[in-house]
């Protein structure tokens, strides 16, 4: 799989495919997002091969633990579908849970 | 977003205006079991975090949305402080 980290070892801006491992508590967090539920997620291959990036995404879809989700990285996107408003200061949000993911077969 | 772990403050006298006033914290980025990933980095403070805490931070243009002046030249500030240490759960993953 093709990734273009960066210095922190994070991909910038791109749309990626992640399993849910579980879920943070922060009482004290920016008040654009009081409500939101914030995941722990592990980035996966298109394959469903785990990779070392975790990132911390705000739930839109009501994605649970074990599910693969997809995570906008942009913050304009991002915050519209998880605040429903433009502007919060979020960089990630899972909008969407993966059924399955179709590839071509090597050959 | 990313889990981190502060560990220490910069101080700088001589900083750009929209930055005055503001706490500059060391934090270092944590993976998904609490150990250190990469290198340490500074984070504008925008909850009142304070060295020890674990805190997730935001990146890019996002960072500078919880202050007033948007113009805060800033690309990662400390958006929230996770509880505690057990306040991260991980639930095994079910068998399907």
């Amino acid at each position: 799989m093709r990734t273009s980290p960066n210095v922190r070892g994070q991909q910038t801006e791109v749309m990626i495919l992640a399993r849910v491992l579980g879920n943070i508590v922060a009482t004290k967090k920016n008040q654009r997002y009081d409500s939101a539920s914030i995941m722990l997620c592990q980035q996966v291959s298109p394959e469903g091969d785990e990779t070392s990036m975790t990132v911390l995404a705000l739930n839109a879809v009501d994605a649970g633990v074990g599910d693969t989700v997809l995570i906008v990285q942009e913050g304009w996107g991002a915050s519209t579908a998880a605040t429903g408003k433009a502007g919060a200061a979020i960089d990630s949000a899972i909008v969407g849970v993966v059924d399955y993911v179709d590839l071509l077969k090597d050959e | 977003m990313q889990l981190a772990r502060v560990i220490g403050t910069v101080v700088a006298t001589v900083k750009n205006d929209s930055l005055e006033g503001r706490k500059l914290l060391v934090v270092q980025t944590l993976n998904k079991d609490l150990e250190p990933n990469g290198k340490p980095m500074v984070a504008v403070d925008s909850v009142g975090a304070g060295v020890g805490e674990l805190v997730f931070w935001c990146r890019g243009k996002e960072a500078s949305f919880p202050f007033k002046r948007e113009d805060t030249p800033t690309d990662c500030t400390i958006i929230g402080i996770v509880d505690s240490d057990a306040h991260v759960t991980q639930r095994p993953r079910s068998a399907n």
